[in-house]
């Protein structure tokens, strides 16, 4: 980086790092505490929540400011841009552990209790000879601790308008950021406003489908592998558009101050993709969990 | 160039060092962060090993003697999960704290408030873990490897170590991301990848695993969890779920994980070896290709832990021949570093002595490890004394000696002042000698049938524990000399050049010894000639 030779940037010493550290300690205890039965527990949980809140606000806070000041040179932006990519990967393994759960049940566990293959055969006789495989498993081998379900949510409904939320948010924000390279600050905003209410439309929508899975298809986590499966997979995904929603709301509300120059708002982009990366995982959770 | 002067000002401003508890808190000094990983690495070695104390005192005779056998399981348990997560990790975290930014010519890490954060987690995560201790239902028992449906048995420590394990987790990738967007974009200008010292390109790898298996550890973790309170059935075969899915899931982050251990300690010695040879590594370029193909095989090779859990006959296939591939990377390197020494002029101060331990016990290992990787033969050798003796051989002599080398070789450095060579001598005999005699005759005992996490033998077993035993008093007791020698080279010595040693090269030895609180304020032009050694 030839326009920072130097001049390094280096933070002052910042109080957010123990902070943060903290908000997660008295989180992680309160909800151990929660679990094991205490409702002290959830008190607890919601103080650490906050303090995690705080922690965002705050050191969010730091860096904006930092950013205003002109103190990031290019070599800066190069270092964010690396950290948001290797989050968004590490983001990706998560939910790789939950698909590789989906595929092990249904290429393999599943099928094998069912009697299938020649270690099968021996499963399948000791332990539940009546059962029969199927997908999705609404009846389980042993039901007694485990809830049937009627129906599963069905792909070309609410979750193929879903997808179409989430791929033209994925769309929207792309000609915000065209606006934004165009220094057009009220077509920034406008796609960007666009985007985040798509997004949290989506969070509706996935809302009503747990309501209806739970209250009237009997379609729960407690639902056997599939049920299992299907509620992390989308909840946790859900979770993410919930965050990625969010993060875009910030960005909107500093676009509406005027931050951000047409070069420079990594900000922004880190947050674009991220928004992406929601996109493909949904595309996956589409095909997988609700279409095949 | 507004930004540039306000950058200036902004320098001006702290570089005095900040005083007190609040440099330590607040810090945002890869220097001083590093110190705070290598301590508390320094003192998690010494609870894991008090653990490991119990375990020998215990299997000192046969019979039960000392502690009840649940308490037993947690002792092999905890000492586990404390010595990866809190000695080993951390211990390489913080060589690689201080010595990147030095190495590849940088001020400070990429992200210095995040790598505050990376390293803050951790007490806080071992104070989870270790509570679980004063719990109803004792610490978990069930063996780090955490298996269902055992460890859903464990009583009010379950959700504790499920959270201890996700809280260390989200250092390591905080860690991981930070080293990555170093090395990435804070080099010297000239300071091309291919010329990087080869500890800088083991972290670099190191990284990458971390950022793809630490993830896959928390779903494992988080699936326990839900099983255990949300009434999910991953891991349940009644509800269509398999408890061997949680092997498979664990393991795809267990086998890296083993990488992550040892490659630093493998860049550790690939800088201490060409130094003492005082001949420049052997085959560097080779060394990078063998250190990415390890990592490239090790996501291929997990279910090597689970031959006996009942696969079908084209994974066993199929895991022992990946395995018995990551040989051959391995003895490329095993070949560099002695081709390294060949011929060279050697000497032999004690950080030497530590390399040539890894390079003779790491060995020992990794062939007990090719043997195991044969699936016909592991059926004998699964869960016995046979692999505890071998992943010891790969941890102790392999991965730590690997880290005490580097803090020998470095503590001058980061001191200014010499350490006791007479003492550092006496660590490395004493510990070389009873490291042997705690892990070797464990090989005859696994051989012989005894297996392993269980308070109590036969008593066929008895004279190969009595040595066995014997050799960990010794080897624990001997760390004691370590931290003798560390505080000693602290507080005063024979003051150390800046280059320290006669054959030592790279940008870190440039520096003073001690280094400035920034490294380096003004990056330096790296040429050929003072690339890496």
């Amino acid at each position: 980086m030839s326009d920072s030779q130097g001049a390094y940037f280096i933070p002052e010493p910042s109080r957010w790092p123990i902070v943060g550290t903290l908000a997660l300690f008295v989180s992680f205890i309160g909800a151990a505490v929660m679990l094991n039965g205490s409702g002290f527990g959830t008190f607890i949980f919601g103080i650490g929540i906050a303090m995690v809140i705080y922690m965002f606000a705050g050191w969010f806070a730091d860096v904006i400011g930092e950013s205003l000041k002109g103190l990031y040179s290019d070599q800066v932006d190069v270092s964010f841009r690396w950290g948001m990519g290797w989050f968004i990967l590490s983001e990706v393994m998560f939910f790789a552990a939950f698909f590789g759960a989906l595929f092990y049940a249904r290429v393999l566990s599943v099928p094998w209790l069912g009697g299938e293959g020649a270690g099968g055969i021996a499963t399948h006789e000791f332990l539940w000879p009546s059962f029969e495989a199927s997908w999705p498993l609404d009846v389980m081998p042993d039901p007694a601790n485990f809830m049937v379900f009627e129906e599963v949510i069905p792909a070309f409904g609410l979750p193929a308008v879903n997808t179409l939320l989430l791929l033209s948010s994925g769309v929207t924000v792309t000609f915000a950021h065209w606006a934004l390279k165009k220094d057009n600050r009220s077509g920034l905003c406008c796609w960007l406003f666009a985007t985040v209410l798509l997004g949290f439309t989506f969070v509706a929508c996935q809302a009503y489908e747990y309501y209806e899975a739970y209250h009237h298809m009997g379609l729960t986590l407690r639902s056997g592998i599939y049920g299992s499966t299907f509620f992390m997979l989308t909840g946790f995904h859900g979770f993410h558009v919930i965050m990625g929603a969010t993060m875009l709301l910030v960005i909107l509300i500093r676009s509406m101050k005027g931050h951000f120059s047409e070069k420079h708002h990594f900000a922004f982009e880190g947050v674009a993709w991220y928004w992406h990366f929601v996109d493909v995982v949904w595309l996956g959770l589409f095909i997988f969990v609700y279409w095949l | 160039m507004s930004e540039a002067v306000s950058h200036e000002d902004h320098h001006d401003d702290h570089d005095h060092k900040p005083t007190g508890i609040k440099r330590w808190l607040f810090s945002t000094n890869h220097k001083d962060i590093g110190t705070m990983y290598l301590v508390f690495a320094l003192i998690m070695f010494f609870v894991g090993g008090a653990m490991a104390m119990v375990i020998r005192a215990e299997l000192f005779q046969p019979g039960l003697q000392y502690v009840d056998p649940q308490f037993f399981n947690s002792m092999t348990t905890v000492h586990a999960l404390v010595m990866i997560f809190g000695a080993l990790m951390p211990a390489g975290v913080g060589l690689a704290n201080w010595m990147i930014p030095m190495m590849i010519g940088a001020p400070d890490m990429a992200m210095p408030r995040m790598n505050n954060m990376s390293f803050w987690i951790l007490p806080f995560a071992a104070t989870l873990l270790i509570a679980t201790f004063f719990m109803e239902g004792g610490a978990p028992a069930g063996g780090w490897t955490m298996y269902p449906p055992l460890v859903l048995q464990t009583g009010d420590a379950f959700p504790f170590l499920i959270f201890a394990v996700h809280f260390l987790g989200i250092s390591s990738i905080m860690g991981a991301i930070n080293i990555i967007a170093t090395v990435f974009n804070m080099r010297a200008p000239g300071m091309t990848f291919m010329k990087l010292p080869l500890f800088v390109w083991t972290w670099i790898i190191t990284a990458f695993l971390l950022i793809a298996s630490m993830p896959v550890l928390a779903g494992a973790v988080t699936m326990l969890l839900t099983d255990k309170f949300f009434g999910t059935a991953f891991f349940n075969a009644a509800g269509g779920g398999d408890p061997v899915l949680f092997q498979h899931v664990f393991w795809f982050f267990g086998h890296p994980e083993v990488y992550i251990l040892v490659l630093p300690s493998f860049g550790i010695i690939s800088q201490i070896i060409p130094t003492f040879a005082r001949k420049p590594l052997f085959g560097y370029e080779s060394m990078v290709y063998a250190t990415a193909s390890i990592a490239f095989l090790s996501f291929f090779v997990w279910a090597h832990h689970m031959f006996t859990v009942g696969m079908p006959l084209t994974g066993e296939l199929f895991f022992m021949y990946a395995t018995m591939s990551i040989a051959v990377p391995t003895g490329v390197k095993i070949f560099n570093w002695t081709a390294t020494m060949w011929k060279g002029s050697m000497t032999f101060e004690t950080p030497m002595l530590f390399a040539i331990g890894v390079l003779f016990m790491f060995s020992i290992g990794g062939f007990s490890g090719l043997m195991m990787g044969i699936t016909p033969v592991d059926f004998q050798y699964h869960d016995t004394y046979f692999i505890v003796a071998h992943f010891h051989y790969v941890i102790v002599p392999g991965i730590i000696y690997g880290v005490i080398g580097g803090v020998y070789f470095w503590l001058p450095k980061w001191t200014g002042n010499m350490y006791d060579e007479k003492l550092g001598k006496l660590h490395f005999w004493i510990s070389t000698i009873s490291v042997n005699v705690l892990f070797f005759p464990q090989h005859f005992l696994g051989l012989a049938g005894m297996p392993r996490r269980i308070p109590d033998y036969n008593i066929q077993f008895a004279e190969w524990n009595m040595i066995s035993s014997i050799g960990g008093f010794v080897f624990g007791l001997s760390q004691l000399i370590l931290v003798w020698v560390v505080i000693k080279c602290v507080r005063g010595g024979e003051k150390a050049t800046d280059q320290v040693w006669e054959g030592a090269q790279g940008l870190e030895w440039t520096l003073s010894s001690p280094p400035p609180f920034h490294s380096f304020t003004v990056p330096p032009q790296v040429t050929d000639a003072s690339a890496h050694s």
